[in-house]
């Protein structure tokens, strides 16, 4: 009996967290905009989820693109279809490795010190003190966050994209001899502006939007204790990594399938 | 870091993401794809469509002029008709033209190849679902395989 006990109370639980985790993310966003008093705030946390995290997202792109590129070409030239090269880097990019990989190192670069900030700001009582200068916590410190989020990772994941090719052009043109036009023109007659470029940035939004609400949602509702807080960043780690690749495939299904 | 540094960093990270997205729209998608602006519409009869499929190419001389944008079986006999949605820039092909399914390459894509006809005073050209009626099929291997053997066999 007490298995279906422990497995009803672990479902119950997770239903009363995506619960809270809705009310939470509504009553931040939700409310009269206020654009003097939010947009220094929004650009200040752009600063520190995009900005900071431009560094880490374009050389992964671009060593992935290379990667890419070097696979590709000894694959593909077995075959004598190198020239199929740039269309293999450009889609293979924009429809899932751009996108997916950008949302994992977002989650590592971002989402983790997200959740630690705002762990931490909880532990030392200053969402409390915000409440007793009759500031709202979750419109001040939740809601500035979520939209730099939700804004910079596509930004991020079309730049990882634009490098990722580029890395790949590198490799397959200038290193393995692959030729120059054929690379370009082949990859625009099979890269599609609405069906590929289009469907990465939906899916990267989608992503923005889980990753960035799971982490501030584990930050939010961290144990106030150093243990408390290591274990969230942990959650919001392993969490948005497993939601972002269990909605890929949906996503995946949707659009291409 | 002041906010002056700051707004200029994400300044910078802006102009940067612009940048990749206009990268990827001019230098890697193809946004003037001749099929994406006004078209009419075409179809051909065949005896066999060979590997045509939806969204194929429609070409005149090699050059892209529209796409397939339909196969369906017609009539008593279960003829395959192709629909093709052609550019409006193209819309003078007169009832002579003939297509034809073709390959590109030995195991490339197939598509279908326009020819346009002669015109005289007779002639007309054909407008929005017209039916082009000169259609030569698609090759399939394995018949002409079997011609081939049939023709060794008969010397």
């Amino acid at each position: 009996m007490s298995m279906f006990h422990l497995l009803g109370r672990n479902i119950l639980n997770n239903i009363q967290g995506v619960g809270q985790a809705t009310i939470m993310l509504a009553q931040a966003l939700i409310g009269k905009p206020q654009p003097r008093k939010m947009l220094p705030l929004l650009i200040r946390q752009l600063y520190v989820v995009g900005v900071q995290s431009m560094l880490i997202i374009i050389i992964s792109g671009l060593f992935i693109g290379m990667v890419l590129g070097l696979q590709g070409y000894t694959i593909l030239v077995d075959f004598g279809a190198e020239q199929a090269l740039g269309p293999m880097v450009a889609l293979s990019l924009l429809r899932e490795l751009g996108p997916v990989v950008t949302a994992l190192l977002f989650a590592g670069r971002a989402g983790s010190a997200l959740t630690a900030e705002i762990g931490l700001m909880r532990a030392t009582e200053q969402l409390s003190s915000l409440e007793m200068m009759a500031v709202d916590p979750l419109r001040r410190v939740i809601a500035p966050r979520f939209w730099a989020g939700v804004i910079s990772m596509p930004l991020l994941a079309l730049m990882f994209n634009a490098v990722g090719i580029y890395g790949g052009f590198m490799v397959g043109v200038e290193w393995l001899g692959v030729d120059d036009g054929a690379f370009w023109s082949v990859m625009q007659s099979s890269v599609h502006w609405q069906d590929d470029v289009m469907n990465g940035v939906i899916k990267s939004l989608v992503f923005a939007v889980v990753v960035t609400w799971i982490a501030l949602f584990k930050g939010y509702t961290a144990t106030p204790t150093s243990p408390g807080i290591s274990a969230a960043t942990t959650q919001t780690v392993v969490y948005s990594s497993l939601a972002v690749l269990g909605l890929d495939f949906v996503l995946t299904a949707i659009m291409f399938g | 870091m002041t906010t002056r540094t700051m707004e200029l960093m994400v300044g910078v990270f802006a102009a940067a993401a612009i940048a990749a997205l206009l990268f990827l729209a001019l230098q890697v998608a193809n946004t003037s794809d001749s099929t994406r602006g006004e078209t009419y519409t075409l179809v051909a009869k065949f005896d066999n469509v060979g590997g045509l499929k939806v969204r194929s190419p429609v070409k005149v001389g090699g050059v892209l002029v529209g796409r397939v944008s339909a196969i369906q079986l017609e009539g008593d006999y279960y003829e395959p008709v192709v629909e093709m949605q052609i550019s409006m820039r193209y819309n003078r092909f007169p009832e002579t033209s003939t297509a034809s399914i073709l390959t590109s390459g030995i195991i490339g894509e197939q598509y279908i190849g326009l020819e346009p006809g002669f015109i005289d005073d007779f002639v007309e050209i054909l407008g929005d679902g017209g039916e082009i009626p000169n259609t030569n099929s698609a090759m399939v291997l394995e018949n002409l395989i079997g011609q081939f053997l049939f023709s060794q066999g008969e010397k």
